[in-house]
């Protein structure tokens, strides 16, 4: 009884669906959404019965050097489905990105994280501050750059 | 009369006796009562993810130990499983047994540790902490048979173990499992239905369903908010199709299920062992893989296990070189304690303490 | 020339300060004789309560390592008798810090406040036979006005230490012991009531069967107060070390610690002194009654050893709880207790005052089904005020997968 993991293919119908445009491009396992409309795809996935992603695993960033990647895996408890979901952040300073802290709490760390250790600020967190470095440490330590 | 009273601002931590580890919570009583938190943490960070990028796919293993301390085995297995995820590799089935049977083993002593700390927390003066470390330390023991460590074991590879287990290691293991079973019995009829724990958790700090799911939160406490979700059983990995076991879930979601669910799930544990002693069969534990692994450039893999804290999981990026691009960890423990504002607030000192337990935090794997 | 004491003197009945003060009257004046007499009596007392404290150290760390499955201290001395020791002497070699914004004066006369109750409370312990410095006819008045020092120390720890955690500790003893020291008060007034005496001397000779196994109910409530007033488990919130580091000793250091840890395990041998001498039959034991200090310093270990039991068994209370024990539950059976005793006191006498053996033992049976009925119906009625909060179990996820629920 293993968890079916919804294919990038079909998650990029879905979503499209329901927001035209939103979906950038897919691939078997994932689909990649515009930044702006990160909250709004993370709501929809969350709340649509068909999807019912209440379970967020995690929140990660991978670093491209040209780009960020922010990947979500998400788990539906009721449907016993997985699916990815990402969103790729172009530039290297000032990065911003909506946050999901009101669609998931369970985000909440793991924002703040990102932003601590790969500098992308998400707005909307009602505390965005770093979380393992103290304030006033110069620079995000996970970026290819930081040596 | 009303007396006008002054909220307190208390740092309990990083030195503080109960709070597992260099955690600090920034806490604002109003009397005894708890009004706000703010959870800080970072004092053991050492930068495991960054470090991963600069070692190769077998060095990293012994990272992993040191995330969580207390379950260095599954720490390993959730890498290992990620690893092969990348390769698209299986290891052969010796050795995905003999992961299954450490990795349970690990748990035991991991639950063993926490029901402990959680006991101590209530005030109970070290006993049952002692119970629980006399059985761990037989499990440590077995562990320096295996592979030579008691903590930082990295026994597990990517494509199997490091080594078959030595002759001695199976009358051991069937030792282990006789005392145990009549010290575990011990230690349930000190704890389950002593009086004053059951007054002190009983109806305390309840995680609703629908919280606990919306915080992330995963393991133990999950299940004791009613849940059921063990990710041996909705994804099984390793051996855990072959065996059965049920999965134990609270029905109140207060601390004293967090406690009973884990006691439950040491009895499940046993049960995984003994099926997996009698299922074992000989053969190759390790899969012949080069030295220096290479997967395919662009691939990824979200390698999970069900940990003892929680869903630890390892999501691997590769570039084709000889070290992971990104190795995300997704440690249960930090995301656990997302619900601690719901969890502490409204709740006296005493208990913010037990709870704080109850999620069963390590520091190791929340600074990472 | 020599000196007599007068025999209505308070210090009349104690046969070694008697021999001390007729001694070294033949030689010295006799207010010198008075005060040598004192200060060598004096001495022993504050000896016999540092080193019991020391011992109970001792004691305490072997038997917990017992309870617990491992060694307790075994290296320094002969079973590690000397592990005491070695302590104190790392103590007095530390740093005595005092932490900054703490009020000096008020810091420093903690230990010492902490201490001398403990010292003056042994005064009126008779021993053995005639072995009570002072055998006052208030004793039982004088060690409940005696005890009640340490929570103002207590408090002034908290108070001064300028730390939060000791504030937290300060808070909690205080109320704890006010809490406390009402049960206690209302058990020892059976006690007193049967005996008819509250001189400590007086309720030893008075207890022909020893009063635990006459009123059973007190010794609870006394037993349970005590634990409360010493700190100990489960009530040891004050300086609960999961909690609150370690209650409102949290910044003494050094010699001051010593002295504050001396007080608490001085503190449960005295206790223990008290208990073995209001309730278990104090020196009174078979043979010899020069046995006496033996049969005496057996009945203290017991009850030191019943504290210690308690401490490795019990998970502690939260505050709100042990309030609602004393108030709810211990005040009730303490109560209870003083009815029945005041009625059985009035039946049973006889014309001439006195309650003989057989009528002790009438009580003792009374007494014991008071105590069953009582702390059933007491007990039942305290449990449904902490009920628990139970749902249904929900399984939000998909049947199919086997579980198995709390009951």
């Amino acid at each position: 009884m293993a968890l079916r993991a919804v294919s990038g293919e079909d998650l990029a119908a879905a979503v499209n669906q329901e927001f035209p445009g939103a979906v950038v491009d897919f691939d078997e396992v994932s689909a990649w959404v515009r930044p702006t409309r990160i909250n709004a795809v993370a709501g929809f996935l969350k709340d649509s019965p068909d999807h019912d992603f209440q379970f967020l695993n995690s929140v990660s960033a991978v670093d491209y050097v040209e780009y960020f990647d922010l990947v979500y895996h998400l788990t539906s408890l009721k449907q016993q489905s997985s699916a990815v979901f990402k969103a790729r952040i172009f530039g290297r300073d000032n990065l911003r990105a909506p946050s999901v802290y009101s669609v998931w709490r369970g985000a909440d760390f793991q924002e703040r994280e990102i932003w601590d250790l790969m500098g992308i600020h998400f707005e909307g967190h009602p505390n965005m501050k770093r979380i393992m470095l103290w304030e006033g440490f110069e620079g995000h330590p996970l970026r290819k750059d930081f040596l | 009369m009303t007396i006008r009273t002054e909220p307190m601002t208390v740092n309990v931590g990083p030195q503080h006796p109960s709070t597992h580890g260099v955690f600090r919570v920034r806490i604002t009583f109003d009397g005894e009562d708890i009004v706000e938190v703010e959870p800080v943490f970072g004092y053991l960070h050492r930068g495991t993810e960054k470090l991963a990028e600069e070692r190769n796919y077998v060095q990293v293993v012994t990272l992993t130990d040191r995330l969580d301390y207390t379950s260095s085995m599954i720490n390993n297995q959730a890498y290992c499983l990620a690893v092969e995820k990348l390769l698209g590799v299986e290891p052969p089935p010796r050795a995905k047994y003999l992961r299954t049977l450490t990795a349970e083993l690990q748990r035991i002593a991991s639950h063993l540790i926490a029901v402990g700390f959680f006991v101590q927390e209530l005030g109970a003066f070290g006993t049952p902490l002692m119970y629980g470390f006399r059985s761990r330390e037989r499990i440590l023991e077995l562990f320096e048979m295996l592979c030579g460590a008691r903590i930082t074991v990295s026994y597990m590879r990517p494509g199997g173990v490091f080594a078959d287990a030595p002759r001695d290691f199976w009358p051991a293991l069937n030792r282990f499992l006789d005392d145990f079973a009549e010290e575990f019995v011990e230690m349930e009829q000190l704890l389950l239905e002593n009086e004053i724990l059951m007054v002190r958790t009983r109806g305390v700090s309840p995680i609703p369903p629908e919280i606990a799911i919306n915080n992330s939160v995963s393991g133990p406490v999950l299940r004791a908010s009613g849940v059921n979700w063990d990710w041996r059983k909705q994804e099984p990995y390793d051996a855990y199709d072959q065996v059965e076991f049920d999965v134990p879930i609270g029905s109140n979601w207060d601390n004293y299920d967090r406690f009973w669910v884990r006691f439950q799930e040491v009895h499940q544990s046993i049960r995984i062992i003994k099926q997996c002693i009698a299922q074992i069969e000989p053969g190759p534990v390790r899969l012949d893989l080069p030295l220096v692994l290479r997967p395919e450039a662009g691939r990824e893999a979200y390698g999970r296990v069900e940990a003892s804290k929680g869903e630890l999981a390892f999501y691997l990026v590769s570039d084709g070189g000889i070290s992971p691009y990104r190795c995300k960890i997704r440690s249960p423990s930090l995301i656990n304690l997302t619900v601690i504002e719901h969890l502490l607030v409204g709740w006296k000192l005493a208990d913010m303490i037990v709870s704080l337990g109850s999620i069963d935090i390590n520091m190791g794997e929340v600074d990472r | 020339m020599s000196c007599q004491l007068a025999s209505d003197s308070i210090l009349y009945a104690n046969g070694i300060y008697r021999v001390v003060y007729e001694i070294v009257g033949v030689v010295l004046p006799c207010w010198v004789a008075y005060a040598i007499a004192g200060l060598v009596f004096a001495f022993i007392l504050v000896n016999a309560v540092l080193l019991g404290a020391a011992a109970i150290t001792w004691g305490e760390r072997r038997l917990l390592g017992r309870f617990q499955n491992r060694v307790g201290p075994n290296r320094w001395g002969p079973f590690g008798l000397f592990q005491p020791i070695a302590d104190l002497v790392k103590l007095l070699t530390k740093e005595d810090l005092r932490p900054d914004g703490s009020d000096r004066v008020v810091f420093s006369l903690v230990p010492v406040l902490m201490v001398a109750p403990l010292i003056l409370m042994t005064a009126v312990l008779p021993f053995a036979k005639n072995t009570a410095l002072a055998s006052l006819n208030v004793g039982v008045l004088y060690i409940l006005a005696v005890s009640s020092i340490t929570s103002v120390a207590i408090f002034m720890a908290g108070w001064s230490s300028n730390n939060r955690y000791a504030m937290f500790g300060a808070a909690r003893a205080v109320a704890v012991l006010i809490s406390y020291e009402i049960p206690v008060v209302l058990s020892l007034l059976g006690v007193v009531m049967v005996a008819a005496s509250m001189s400590l001397g007086t309720i030893v000779e008075a207890q022909a069967l020893p009063f635990f196994l006459v009123q059973p109910l007190a010794f609870f409530v006394f037993m349970a107060g005590m634990s409360a007033e010493l700190n100990r488990s489960p009530f040891d919130v004050a300086e609960a070390e999961s909690e609150i580091i370690a209650g409102y000793h949290t910044e003494y250091s050094g010699v001051r610690f010593a002295l504050i840890q001396a007080a608490e395990f001085g503190g449960v041998g005295v206790v223990a002194a008290i208990t073995a001498t209001l309730f278990l039959g104090g020196w009174s034991g078979p043979w010899s009654e020069y046995l006496g200090w033996l049969w005496f310093l057996i009945k203290t270990g017991i009850i030191v050893f019943l504290f210690i039991w308690f401490r490795a068994t019990y998970p502690r209370l939260r505050i709100d709880q042990i309030m609602a024990f004393s108030w709810k539950f211990l005040l009730p059976l303490a109560m209870v207790n003083l009815i029945a005793v005041t009625l059985e006191v009035f039946l049973l006498r006889g014309d001439d005052g006195v309650l003989t053996v057989t009528d002790l033992a009438i009580m003792g049976v009374v007494n014991l089904a008071v105590t069953v009925i009582a702390i059933a119906v007491f007990g039942n009625l305290i449990k449904e005020r902490v009920s628990f909060r139970t749902r249904q179990p929900q399984n939000v996820v998909v049947p199919g997968v086997s579980t198995i629920e709390v009951i």
